[in-house]
C-alpha cells in the first residue's frame, strides 16, 4: 500500500529515491516483526491452549501428577513420571551415541576427508535427515531390535549383569532400543549442522596454527573445533529437540509399558508416544486433559532441558576463557 | 474457444449434481471401517443421490465428535456409558449393531505347532502376570499332549487405544474377580504385565518377534493373515475356535434377552457353540435428523440390515443374527 502511495505522487527524481529507500527499510522491517513476532505468537497460543485443555487434570492431580506412577484410565488416576523418565533416559541415551558419533563424522568431513568423498558422504547425510521417521521405526522392528535382543542385550548381561542398569529379560524392544534408534535419527542433525559451522572456521586461524608447528590434528582439534563451538552446541539443540518429541519411531520399539524400570532392557514409555498412542481414543473429562497437560509437560521439560543446557555451556566456557 | 465452454460448462454440471447429492459426515470406531468404506461407497453406486464419507479416527473420537456435533453420526467399539449419553442433549443416541467381530489369542512358542487351549482364568491369569511358565500346571491340564516349554512368558497387548482392547478386558472381567478389581474393562487399560504394540500389526509383529510370546488380535485380521490361533473356553464349557459362526452364535445367545437400546456385551455369552470373546460393533445414530439427512440416514440403515449384510462374510466379519436385525428395523422407525 505505501509503495503504491509513492508511486502515486510523483516528487523530485532524487527526492523519490530516497524516500523509496527509506519506505522500503521500514515496510522490509514491519514484515520481518511481524514474522518473527508470529514464532512468539505460536508459542503463546500454544502453552495457552494446553494449559486449558488440561484444566480437569491439573484440578484433580494438581502438583501430584508429575510425581505419580500410576496410569489407569479405568479407574481415572493419571501420573506423568514414568514418562517423564522415559522421554529424558530415551533422549539423553540418544545423544550420549549420537554427540560423540556425529561431531566426529563432521570433523572427518570438513578437514580431513578428501573433497570427493566428502562431498559423496555429505550429500547422503542431508539424504538421511529426509527419511520419514515411520521408516526408522520399521527398520528398527525388523533390523535393530532382532539384534539387540540376540546379541548385544544378552552380551549386556553376561559383561555388565552386575549393574542394574542390564538386568531383566531381554526382549529387544526398550529404552536401550529406542535411544539407539533415536541416535541413529540425531545423528544427520548434528553432522549436517557441525560440519557447516567447522567449514565457516576462517582459513587464517588453521593456517596461523599450521605456522606456530601444530599438527593437521592439532589445529583442527584445538583452533577449528572450539572455533566452532556454537555452532556445533547448536546442532546438539536440535537434536535433542528431535529426541525429546519423535514420536513415531519410539513408540514402535520402545515396548509401551506404563511402568518404570531402572533396566535399560525394559520396556518403557515416553511422553510423545502415550499421547499419540492413547489420544484417539480417550473418553471422558479427565483422561483427555491428563494427556493434553502430558503435552504441557513435555513442553516445560523441552525448555527446562534446553536452558540448562545452555547455562551448562555459558559456565564452562566463561571458565574457559578465564583459563586462557 | 469453444472447446473451453464445453470444460466450464462440464465442470459446472458437475458441481450441480455434487451440489445435490446429500452429504453425510460420520467418525468412528476403526475396526468396521474397511466394511464400513466398502457399504458408504457400494450405497453410493446405488443412490447417487446419497454420499457418506466415513472417518475411522477411533471409537472415543467418533463419540467426542457426535456429541460436538460435528458429524452427522459416529460409530463405537463399546457402547456409549450412561455419563456420555448424559452429555448429549440436543436428541438421543440410538445404537445400531452393524456386525460382529471376535478376538484371538495368539501365541509364539517354538517346537509347539498345535492350537492350543484356554481358559478364561488361565488367560486372565497369564495377562495378570500370575501364569509366567508356559508350562504351568493349568496350561498343561487344558493341553494334553502337548509339550510346552519352561520359558517365561511374554505378554504383548495394544498400546493404543482400542475396541479390541476393551473386549479383551470386558472378557476378563467377566471370567476373573481379580481382573475386574485389580484392572477393569476400557479401551486402554493398566495392563499389569507385557509390552505394548500398536494396532493389531503392531500386536502380531512383536509375537512374531518374541519367543515364547502371546498376545491378542481381531479375528479378521488373524484371518486375513492367515495366523494360527488359540481356542478358548466358553461358558458352556467347550474350546471354541473363533470363525464366522461361533462368533454370530454369540450373539444369538445374547439376542434372546437383548435390551431395547442394544447396549450389550456378548462376552462370555451361553450357546454350546458361542466363541466368548465376540462383541457388536455400532453406529450411533441421533433420533432427530433433519428432512433430507433422515431420509439418507434410514434408507442405508435398511439397506445396510439387508443387501449390506451380505458382504460381512467375504470381508471377514460375522453377519448379525436375524432376531437383532428385525429388532433394529423397528428402531429405525423411532428416528424422527
Amino acid at each position: 500500500m505505501g509503495q503504491v502511495a509513492v508511486v502515486a505522487v510523483p516528487p523530485s527524481r532524487a527526492q523519490s529515491f530516497t524516500k523509496r529507500l527509506r519506505e522500503g527499510d521500514q515496510i522490509a522491517h514491519l514484515i520481518t516483526l511481524i514474522f518473527a513476532a508470529s514464532i512468539l505468537l505460536m508459542t503463546v497460543f500454544l502453552v495457552y491452549e494446553l494449559w486449558v485443555h488440561s484444566a480437569p487434570s491439573r484440578a484433580k492431580f494438581g502438583l501430584g501428577f508429575l510425581f505419580s506412577q500410576t496410569w489407569d484410565p479405568v479407574a481415572e488416576k493419571f501420573g506423568a513420571l514414568p514418562f517423564i523418565y522415559g522421554t529424558v533416559l530415551t533422549s539423553v541415551l540418544a545423544l550420549l551415541i549420537s554427540v560423540p558419533l556425529g561431531v566426529g563424522a563432521a570433523i572427518f568431513l570438513s578437514e580431513l576427508a578428501p573433497p570427493r568423498i566428502s562431498s559423496v558422504l555429505t550429500f547422503l547425510v542431508e539424504l538421511l535427515a529426509a527419511v520419514p521417521s515411520v521408516i526408522f521405526g520399521l527398520l528398527a522392528i525388523f533390523t535393530l531390535v532382532p539384534l539387540l535382543r540376540q546379541y548385544v542385550e544378552p552380551f549386556l548381561k553376561r559383561t555388565l549383569g552386575f549393574l542394574p542398569l542390564f538386568q531383566g529379560p531381554a526382549y529387544g524392544v526398550g529404552y536401550l532400543a529406542a535411544g539407539v534408534i533415536l541416535a541413529i535419527m540425531t545423528f544427520p542433525f548434528i553432522i549436517s549442522i557441525s560440519r557447516e559451522a567447522l567449514l565457516a572456521v576462517p582459513r587464517e586461524q588453521r593456517e596461523a596454527a599450521l605456522a606456530v608447528g601444530a599438527t593437521k590434528w592439532e589445529s583442527t582439534w584445538k583452533v577449528v573445533v572450539p572455533f566452532a563451538r556454537l555452532g556445533i552446541i547448536g546442532s546438539v539443540f536440535l537434536a535433542l529437540a528431535r529426541a525429546l518429541g519423535e514420536t513415531m519411531a519410539v513408540t514402535m520399539v520402545i515396548g509401551n509399558d506404563t511402568a518404570m524400570h531402572a533396566s535399560l532392557l525394559a520396556p518403557g514409555y515416553t511422553i510423545a508416544a502415550l499421547i499419540a498412542n492413547q489420544f484417539t481414543e480417550a473418553t471422558g473429562d479427565v483422561y483427555p486433559a491428563a494427556l493434553i497437560e502430558l503435552g504441557l509437560v513435555l513442553f516445560f521439560l523441552t525448555m527446562i532441558l534446553n536452558a540448562s543446557a545452555r547455562l551448562l555451556i555459558l559456565a564452562t566456557t566463561a571458565k574457559g576463557s578465564r583459563t586462557e | 474457444m469453444k472447446k473451453q465452454w464445453f470444460w466450464i460448462s462440464l465442470l459446472a454440471a458437475a458441481g450441480t449434481v455434487a451440489v445435490s447429492a446429500e452429504t453425510i459426515n460420520a467418525a468412528g470406531a476403526t475396526f468396521p471401517a474397511p466394511i464400513y468404506q466398502k457399504w458408504f461407497e457400494a450405497y453410493r453406486k446405488a443412490h447417487p443421490d446419497v454420499q457418506i464419507n466415513y472417518q475411522s479416527v477411533g471409537s472415543g473420537a467418533g463419540i467426542q465428535q457426535l456429541t460436538q456435533g460435528t458429524v452427522d453420526f459416529g460409530a463405537s467399539d463399546m457402547p456409549m456409558t450412561d455419563d456420555q449419553i448424559s452429555k448429549i442433549t440436543k436428541f438421543k443416541v440410538l445404537h445400531f449393531p452393524t456386525v460382529l467381530g471376535g478376538v484371538v489369542p495368539v501365541y509364539n512358542i517354538a517346537g509347539v505347532t498345535a492350537e492350543l487351549k484356554f481358559t478364561g482364568d488361565t488367560l486372565a491369569a497369564i495377562f495378570l502376570g500370575k501364569i509366567n511358565k508356559w508350562n504351568d500346571a493349568a496350561l498343561k491340564k487344558d493341553n494334553p499332549g502337548v509339550n510346552l516349554p519352561n520359558e517365561d512368558i511374554t505378554v504383548v497387548h495394544r498400546s493404543d487405544g482400542s475396541g479390541t482392547s476393551f473386549v479383551w478386558s470386558d472378557y476378563f472381567s467377566k471370567v476373573s474377580p481379580e481382573w475386574k478389581s485389580k484392572v477393569g474393562a476400557s479401551t486402554s487399560v493398566n495392563w499389569p504385565v507385557g509390552l505394548g504394540g500398536k494396532g493389531n500389526e503392531g500386536v502380531a509383529g512383536l509375537v512374531k518377534q518374541t519367543p515364547s510370546s502371546i498376545g491378542y488380535v481381531e479375528l479378521i485380521y488373524a484371518a486375513q493373515n492367515k495366523m494360527s490361533y488359540g481356542l478358548v473356553r466358553n461358558a458352556a464349557g467347550t474350546f471354541v475356535k473363533a470363525d464366522f459362526n461361533t462368533v454370530s452364535e454369540a450373539a444369538a445367545g445374547a439376542a434372546k434377552n437383548m435390551p431395547d437400546d442394544f447396549r450389550v456385551s456378548i462376552t462370555n455369552a451361553p450357546g454350546k457353540n458361542a466363541y466368548p470373546i465376540s462383541t457388536f460393533t455400532w453406529l450411533l445414530i441421533p433420533n432427530k435428523l433433519d428432512g433430507a439427512k433422515k431420509a439418507a440416514v434410514t434408507g442405508f440403515l435398511k439397506w445396510m440390515l439387508s443387501t449390506g449384510q451380505q458382504d460381512t462374510q467375504a470381508m471377514f466379519y460375522s453377519p448379525l443374527p436375524k432376531p437383532v436385525v428385525a429388532k433394529e428395523e423397528k428402531q429405525i422407525g423411532s428416528i424422527q
